[in-house]
């Protein structure tokens, strides 16, 4: 058991996989002799090797539409993609193909990769650096979304993402890359895609959220004083709509944060679900806490955008009061 | 315009730069205008020297790539076109900025994230604009800029020949990073301005490395570029970006002939950066003897020793000018400094044109309004 950052759970999921499995081939820009711009694939180079460990041209289309033949012809590519930002170029690979390649092929043919991507803000960096995105991909039916907001749920995470049989974007949060550390086992385990944890249990009101809001949400809870139920989903699609009706029931009050823009974020989505399957049980309407309807600014706004403390906290409050 | 590709030896990629002598002074340039531009490449580096140490200071957020050991290429490049030609380049982009004539506060502001700066300091380091002068941007993504170069390119030549009736005359200048060339958006962009005439000129920016990654690691053919352009119909020059001279009367040619031809153009420039990709880059992937190498060809002194070898400027001269420049981005940075922060109504403004559900408007960055007034 070694205390960890993010990163270097990361890092340390990704050496057992490959140690495990040769099928896997890890590809993108950097990510062999300098270990990525965030130093996630450090070491991995030297150990494995230029050919399970390829620096690729700069050309995130070619990167992500060469992972998907590798993956379609029986390996195991995990590409990364520098910044959410970059995704844009890929996208009709990931959307047009990775995600429909099962269903086109009814089932010939599947597209088992994982495409990692740092995501967020929170680190000084301008728009296209700082977004979050998950929305338009979990909108994409056949792709699945993952993000943790830990350590340990970041290894156990990959894992299985990495051996899901389908495409699936792992979004690691920036602004907790290297935030703080956590217990990681050395031993092999898995956290299963699609199950949300429960942070801390609560009875007053539930809060949802992913990624590193997960943060600025415990630091509400705590300031707030009341018996909030945290969930963190860790997987936006297929989400845990077990786990948020449980704790909704429960409560009967919900408060959804996440750092995208509010309209059609999946908090949207997330407020439709409860209204849905928890209406009978809700003591108020479900709201959210998200960022603003535009471009993600530069850094001295940068935390006015995000969800912060004060901003969760008068949720709270509100929510509560209704 | 003949669709000959000059042939262009293969040189192995980092032969160029080092310690040769700059050409002599270009025939009919009024000695002015070549201390002019001597003094630009003075401001850019004295400007990229301080924006280093704002960043150290966390003055500078974000990330912030610098222009050091480029400027004979922006400066260069600037003076063979006409203020009217449209320019666009990527996310190193202080350097054109300052070349097309923006003022140091606006750039630093920008950067310092305060309102003075271009784009309101809403943007950054990657993001410098300037209508008046033509600069169209400033642009975060690697490629993307290149297809929009293609389209001021379409967008003069139509307003040249079709709304006013005259010939096409105006060039655009479109740079890009050698990294860019692997982009598919650029093979696009070559192939649409080959097919339709369109007068845009790709200038690879060709400092050896994207990111880690040495240019022969990523781009076939890497020893002779030209044949990119070939593969699209069109001229292809490669150009010695270390000395302004060359920069020069070499685009000075080509862009010539591309404008009279209203036809495509793509330049290889031989240029390096002694500074790391962006601020945090411990340049692991290069030695120490590639940057002295480069360095000892360093473009600043090479026509500093043209300049003086002329008798157009004296030793004493040079170096009025370069406090000249030393206050200048003082003041700059005085200036950034006290530039008040965005407010948070900023957050709303600028995303549409109109009123509309949230949004309080747009209102124009004070670099547009003083030229307003
Ligand atoms: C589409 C896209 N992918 C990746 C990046 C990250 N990135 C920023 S600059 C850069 C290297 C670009 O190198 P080059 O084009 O040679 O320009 P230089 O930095 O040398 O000026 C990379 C990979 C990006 N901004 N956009
Ligand atoms: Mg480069």
């Amino acid at each position: 058991m070694a205390n960890l950052t993010l990163v270097q759970a990361i890092n340390l999921a990704l050496v057992q996989e490959m140690e495990r499995d040769d099928r896997i081939i890890l590809l993108g820009e950097d990510v062999g002799l300098n270990g990525g711009v965030f130093r996630v694939t450090e070491g991995l180079h030297k150990r494995f090797g230029g050919h399970r460990v390829v620096d690729s041209p700069l050309a995130e289309s070619g990167i992500i539409g060469t992972a998907i033949g590798l993956a379609m012809a029986g390996l195991r590519p995990i590409p990364e993609i520098q910044f959410e930002g970059f995704l844009g170029p890929a996208y009709d690979q990931l959307c047009s193909h990775a995600a429909r390649m099962r269903t086109r092929t009814r089932g010939a043919f599947t597209v088992p990769m994982t495409v990692r991507v740092p995501v967020g803000g929170g680190i000084h960096a301008p728009e296209l650096h700082s977004d979050s995105p998950e929305a338009i991909y979990a909108h994409q039916p056949g792709m699945k979304v993952v993000m943790p907001a830990s350590p340990y749920d970041a290894k156990g995470l990959l894992l299985s993402a990495i051996r899901d049989p389908d495409p699936v974007i792992f979004f690691e949060p920036k602004r907790i890359y290297r935030a703080f550390r956590e217990e990681v086992p050395e031993d092999e385990y898995t956290i299963p895609i699609g199950k949300a944890r429960v942070v801390c249990e609560g009875d007053e009101l539930t809060m949802i959220s992913w990624g590193a809001s997960v943060i600025q949400c415990m630091q509400a809870i705590e300031k707030s004083g009341r018996s909030v139920e945290l969930i963190d989903l860790r997987t936006i699609y297929p989400f845990d709509m077990e786990a948020v009706a449980a704790s909704v029931s429960k409560t009967g009050r919900a408060v959804v944060v996440h750092e995208a823009p509010r309209t059609c974020g999946f908090g949207a989505e997330i407020a439709t679900r409860i209204m849905e399957e928890c209406f009978l049980s809700l003591e108020a309407p479900v709201q959210r806490v998200t960022g603003f309807d535009t471009i993600m600014p530069y850094y001295k706004l940068e935390l006015e955008y995000l969800p912060e403390t004060e901003r969760i906290g008068l949720a709270v409050e509100e929510t509560l009061a209704y | 315009m003949t669709k000959t590709i000059p042939t262009i030896s293969s040189t192995s990629i980092r032969s160029h730069g080092g310690a040769r002598a700059s050409r002599s002074l270009p025939a009919g340039v009024p000695p002015d205008t070549i201390v002019k531009w001597f003094r630009d490449m003075l401001l850019i580096r004295e400007f990229e020297v301080r924006t280093m140490q704002a960043y150290q200071e966390k003055k500078i957020g974000g990330f912030c790539h610098v222009y050091i050991g480029q400027e004979a290429v922006a400066v260069g490049c600037t003076a063979a076109i006409r203020p009217d030609d449209p320019m666009i380049t990527a996310y190193r982009d202080h350097g054109h900025a300052l070349a097309r004539g923006m003022s140091s506060r606006h750039c630093m502001a920008e950067m310092f994230g305060k309102i003075g700066g271009c784009a309101k300091g809403k943007g950054g380091s990657m993001h410098m604009f300037d209508r008046a002068n033509n600069l169209f941007g400033g642009h975060g993504i690697v490629g993307a800029q290149t297809a929009v170069g293609t389209g001021l390119a379409f967008a003069t030549k139509y307003e040249d020949e079709v709304i006013n009736g005259g010939r096409s005359d105006r060039v655009t200048l479109c740079f890009l990073g050698d990294g860019a060339l692997n982009q598919g958006v650029l093979h696009e962009a070559m192939n649409l301005a080959g097919l339709f005439d369109l007068p845009v000129i790709f200038v690879v920016e060709n400092n050896g490395y994207s990111m880690g990654t040495a240019i022969e690691r990523g781009t076939t053919m890497a020893h002779d570029l030209s044949v990119k352009a070939a593969a699209y119909g069109f001229d292809a020059i490669e150009v010695d970006g270390m000395d302004l001279i060359a920069v020069y009367e070499d685009m000075k040619a080509f862009c010539d002939s591309c404008r009279a031809a209203s036809r495509p153009g793509f330049v290889d420039m031989k240029t390096y950066r002694y500074k790391g990709h962006s601020m945090s880059d411990p340049r692991k992937y290069r030695t120490r003897e590639e940057e002295e190498h480069f360095e000892s060809g360093d473009p600043i002194g090479k026509l500093r020793d043209v300049l003086l070898s002329a008798g157009v400027l004296d030793e004493a001269a040079v170096a009025a000018m370069q406090k000249e420049v030393r206050a200048e981005v003082k003041d700059a940075l005085q200036w950034s400094e006290e530039s008040p922060a965005p407010g948070i109504d900023e957050l709303y403004h600028d995303v549409y044109v109109e009123r509309w559900g949230p949004y309080t408007g747009t209102s124009l960055p004070e670099m547009l309004r003083e030229e307003k007034r």
